[in-house]
């Protein structure tokens, strides 16, 4: 059923109003055809007899109240899909805009969704290893989940977004892997920064990207993240494929919301946002996850930056209500030098426990993820408190809690871009920060995992790890009073065999 | 649930914005009538009248819905059915069961779909209780059936039926079938397996009665500290993060209520999922049972539509009360009140009513109140006494506890459990700050406290003290650093620092410490403060802090979470501390 009208009565920022449609559907695809000849798109806000509130996605410049025409489709808005998907690059409204054929599409699907029913989600269960130290043991990430980059303008979450998806693997499986990419009002330079590392990774065949960028129509970020993960859920459920699907930026993704809700004279909640902003945000977030009897999973990674990076801002705030945790970048990380920027204390990834422990990773992996938590949490207090009384009059302990936090920073969160570290290395690696502090401050670990891993048993009992080449390099004194006990006991045993 | 639609003529839509959608020609529907909306007869409830317009809020998608399509009043409120099959389900916000609409519609949730609560199909073992020629009032048990493995559910006469029993069935039969006639005035009244009741009033009951016996959760924070009371009321507001949802989970796996109703309002579906999973195998410490035999979940995601998302908390507290009135202490979780709240928001706005602070209608407290106000221990017209707690998860924004839903949820609310995103930061879990955290039902609970040990309430005090007084202490630390304490007030530190770490934190994934019974928190407590005793009378005997916080035995004080068999060894600890305090003296 199309039916044209040329009767607009009131164009007001992204809105028209079209006077004389009788029965416009709530949600419907409209055709607008301005003088020119060219076509936009748009969809029903509000319908009622006589009329029709139209949000145009292209923006409304051009259009007149005279000669535009107004085709109202009878559907709703939809994304033709096919695998021929992958490796190619669309605009924000899925029009290809490489170089490429057309693409033939398979299905035509509704691009808003329907809500998984809960008692048909499965459990997000399988780790992926992202290679990212941070993440790996204290923000693990498992498939179906949806874990946000918290960031600030001017932190390198572009590059660690990269890095996560060119390391990301899940372990002992050979399956298949796509990564969809929704860009949303980032600059050229930025989306090419990604064009450019899929392809040097080689990955690009493997990724779909719709690109919104910084000049394009701001209300047509309204549709382009919901275009991505429609095409994120054929290829997971249809074509069983492991989907990581990465919306950049969010915050623009809410300006866009912002802008409508404004339009429309709503009532506005915080900060000017829309009162339904957590709805909103609700239905592109928790269409990640996985389904029971699908093979094909939908992980979502969404970053967006935190304006003045603060936490508490409505889209982050949101956007953590909905998310299964964030990864948040801290400025003053980046300004130390360290990469990834990232700060475990006010990160979280709420799936992890399903994720990891015996079979699934290491048995200790909880444990030690703990004991850092905790470790690194009370070195930064300290460090707050020498400002303040210096450190000479500093406890024993809380010198090592000093040194343990300055350590963690330089060598277990910093990693370099193209450095990917196994989970074992990872582990390896907090056991041996762990070490520097006494066993008495082990109160999270349990006391079986203790005694299996702690390097200092480790040399004690028959598994004859190489622990001078771990400590290669290590400048023992500094690493504190427990491994110098290590060296003793080094020491001790050779000299029977001299 | 079948309705009679009764046609009015030409009622059909004549604008639509959202989940709101305007009705004409509908004179004679009332206010919080449920009609059936559009072709696809979709659920939806009357919330506006003007003239003969009615404005309809819309409880699934409304998407492609057009003016001038049909609209079915059915002249009855919004109801559900109560009978059993309730427990060990799950159902949508209005109480449609998932997995059956899962059946109906697949792994993604279509609309339009009428499914009845319960099963009208299964066939229960009916009991009756009364015998032919028995007078019967209302709300009385009349039978019972074996609901689950766990849970026998009384079958009761329904509000505003009684008379004397002319007829009485027994063995299997369907919900849908007559139990029990009765006979008044010579007519006759049939009593199913279940009842409707709409979810917007509240149950009657004979009396309210005064809560003082304790919901014990296994939480030591919670248990120890801030008690909430059988049919109490309590608020968890807290940022995200900070570890509400893990507490709510917590409180529906062991909190000793015979009944749990869990209602995930507007929150994550990868959280009701794990719930589901791990329900059927966790275990219940007092019956050994499965946990989700004891378990009615409901289930409004964020992504499902908003207005069913307004009414989940009324079907929750609904299908609680009923239980109540079994007899059954009944415990409710609501996760999160700030996103029906939000739901509220929505919809106001949407009627373009004048908002309030934040945006909120200016009935948001009087809403909030009357919720809570349907808990409560009662005597409930079956003459059983049953109760209905309530616990609240609130999300402010930002954290921040003066915003609206907070502030007008803590006037109701008697206790208050405070999440602190400082201490989730560094894994302190449950991160429930004992400094600003209250319980309101602690004088009414100290009679009970004194029957697990008569010096537990001193206990109690002492540690409350301890900590109080390390919180000032902390204050001078940040200035002169803690060198500059006197040896007494170290002390205090350490003895704050062991009842932090080793009381207060709980890890809720650790098999032995997930639960903790009051008998171990008395036992651990004493441990701890036994400690601070000793080591006490051990600084006036010269000794240094620092060498007492080194002791071997500081490191058992740390494990007794993790020791299943505490109650037995605690004297044995403190035996050790005893003997280990000496040693140092003697070394001086």
């Amino acid at each position: 059923m199309i039916t044209e009208f040329k009767s607009i009565r009131e164009v007001a920022g992204p809105l028209m109003v079209v006077e004389g449609v009788e029965r416009a559907a709530y949600g419907e695809l409209v055709n607008v055809i301005i003088s020119s000849g060219e076509e936009r798109m748009g969809q029903v806000l509000e319908t009622g007899e006589g009329y029709a509130v139209v949000q145009v996605f292209e923006g409304t410049q051009g259009i007149d109240t005279k000669s535009t025409s107004v085709r109202f489709t009878g559907e709703t808005v939809r994304i033709g899909v096919s695998s021929d998907m992958l490796g190619r690059v669309l605009n924000g409204r899925g029009t290809p805009i490489d170089s490429g054929p057309e693409i033939i599409p398979d299905e035509k699907l509704d691009i808003n969704g329907e809500a998984i029913n809960p008692s048909r989600r499965d459990m997000p269960l399988d780790f992926i290893q992202t290679g990212i130290s941070t993440i790996d043991l204290m923000n693990t990430l498992v498939r179906g989940q949806k874990l946000p980059i918290f960031s600030g303008s001017g932190l390198p979450h572009n590059a660690m977004a990269a890095q996560v998806a060119r390391q990301a693997k899940v372990r002992k499986t050979e399956e298949s892997f796509a990564v969809v990419f929704a860009a949303m009002g980032i600059t050229h330079e930025e989306a090419m920064f990604f064009k450019k590392e899929f392809e040097r990774t080689g990955a690009i065949d493997n990724v779909v990207m719709l690109l919104n960028l910084a000049n394009d129509p701001a209300i047509e970020r309204i549709i382009t993240p919901r275009m991505a993960l429609t095409t994120a859920e054929y290829l997971a459920y249809e074509h069983d494929m492991h989907v990581l699907v990465m919306l950049t930026d969010m915050t623009n993704y809410c300006e866009a919301l912002r802008e409508i809700a404004a339009a429309r004279e709503e009532v506005p909640g915080r900060r000017g946002y829309p009162g339904y902003m957590y709805t909103d945000l609700a239905t592109l977030y928790e269409r990640a996850g996985r389904i029971k009897g699908r093979k094909g999973s939908v992980t979502q990674m969404p970053i967006l930056t935190m304006p003045d990076d603060d936490i508490t801002h409505p889209i982050a705030d949101l956007t953590g209500y909905i998310t299964e945790g964030q990864l948040v970048l801290s400025r003053d990380l980046h300004r130390k030098g360290i990469y990834p920027p990232m700060n475990p204390l006010p990160s979280l990834s709420r799936l992890m426990k399903n994720g990891i422990g015996k079979g699934k990773t290491r048995e200790d992996h909880s444990d030690v993820s703990n004991q850092m938590y905790a470790a690194y949490a009370q070195g930064v207090e300290i460090r707050e408190l020498v400002a303040v009384i210096g450190e000479e009059s500093l406890g024993e302990t809380d010198k090592l809690y000093l040194k343990f936090a300055d350590e963690f920073e330089k060598k277990f969160i910093n990693q370099g871009y193209e450095e990917e570290r196994s989970l074992e290395q990872t582990l390896d690696l907090a056991w041996n920060l762990l070490s520097m502090l006494p066993e008495t401050e082990m109160k999270r670990i349990r006391k079986e995992y203790l005694d299996k891993y702690h390097p200092k048993n480790m040399v004690r009992g028959k598994k004859k790890l190489a622990v001078e080449e771990r400590f290669a390099g290590e400048d023992l004194d500094v690493l504190g009073a427990d491994l110098v006990d290590l060296g003793g006991v080094l020491k001790k045993k050779k000299k029977p065999k001299v | 649930m079948k309705f009679k639609y009764e046609v009015v003529k030409l009622a059909s839509i004549s604008k639509i914005s959202g989940p709101v959608v305007v009705a004409k020609n509908i004179r004679g529907a009332k206010m919080y009538d449920v009609v059936r909306v559009g072709k696809e007869k979709l659920i939806g409830e009357v919330i506006q009248l003007k003239g003969d317009k009615a404005t309809i809020q819309v409880y699934e998608d409304t998407t492609g819905l057009r003016p001038g399509e049909p609209v079915y009043p059915t002249g009855k409120p919004l109801s559900i059915q109560l009978g059993p099959g309730l427990l060990n389900n799950m159902f949508d916000g209005i109480a449609r069961p998932l997995e059956y609409i899962a059946n109906e519609s697949g792994d993604f949730i279509r609309r339009g779909i009428e499914v009845p609560t319960l099963d009208m199909k299964k066939k229960w073992d009916f009991k009756p209780t009364v015998k032919k020629g028995e007078k019967v009032k209302a709300g009385q048990i009349v039978g019972k059936v074996k609901e689950t493995g766990v849970i026998e559910h009384k079958i009761l006469a329904p509000y505003g039926v009684e008379g004397k029993v002319a007829e009485v069935n027994d063995g299997k039969m369907k919900v849908g079938d007559t139990a029990i006639i009765l006979e008044s005035n010579k007519r006759k009244i049939g009593i199913k397996l279940y009842q409707e009741w709409p979810v917007r009033s509240a149950r009657p009951y004979l009396e309210k009665m005064f809560p003082n016996i304790p919901l014990i959760t296994g939480q030591r924070i919670l248990d120890t500290f801030f008690p909430v009371a059988k049919g109490g009321t309590a608020a968890i507001p807290g940022p995200f993060g900070s570890g509400k949802t893990i507490t709510q989970h917590q409180l529906a796996k062991w909190s000793d209520a015979d009944i749990i109703v869990y209602i995930g309002c507007g929150e994550r579906g990868n959280e009701m999922t794990e719930v589901l999973e791990e329900f059927p195998r966790l275990k219940d410490p007092k019956t050994g049972k499965p946990l989700m035999e004891r378990t009615s979940l409901i289930a409004n995601t964020s992504n499902m539509p908003v207005a069913a998302r307004e009414a989940s908390v009324y079907t929750g507290i609904t299908i609680a009360e009923y239980y109540r009135d079994q007899g059954y202490d009944v415990a409710l979780m609501a996760d999160s009140t700030s996103r029906w709240a939000e739901a509220m928001r929505e919809i106001s706005s949407r009627l373009e009513e004048m908002p309030g602070e934040e945006g909120y209608p200016a009935y948001l407290a009087s809403k909030l109140a009357a919720f809570y106000e349907r808990a409560g221990r009662v005597k409930a017209l079956s003459e059983k006494e049953g109760s209905v707690s309530v616990i609240g998860a609130v999300s402010p924004p930002g954290g921040d506890f003066s915003e609206p839903v907070t502030q007008n949820t803590l006037r109701i609310t008697k206790v208050f459990w405070a999440l602190d995103s400082s201490l989730a930061y560094r894994r302190h879990f449950p991160a429930i700050n004992w400094l600003t955290s209250y319980s309101l039902y602690e004088t009414y609970l100290i009679d009970y406290f004194k029957k697990v040990a008569s010096e537990f309430p001193e206990l109690k005090r002492r540690a409350m003290e301890i900590l109080q007084k390390e919180a000032e202490l902390r204050e001078i630390v940040q200035l002169v650093g803690p060198d500059a304490l006197p040896e007494d007030e170290k002390l205090i530190l350490e003895t704050a620092k062991a009842i932090r770490e080793d009381y207060l934190q709980q890890n809720a994934f650790h098999d032995v410490d997930s639960y903790c019974g009051l008998d171990k928190q008395y036992q651990m407590l004493k441990t701890i403060l036994h400690f601070h005793e000793e080591a006490g009378k051990a600084l006036k005997r010269g000794i240094k802090v620092n060498k007492i916080a080194r002791m071997p035995v500081m490191e058992r004080i740390a494990r007794m979470k993790y020791d299943a068999n505490l109650v037995k060894n605690a004297e044995n600890i403190r035996k050790e501390i005893d003997k280990q305090l000496s040693k140092l003296s003697e070394v001086v």
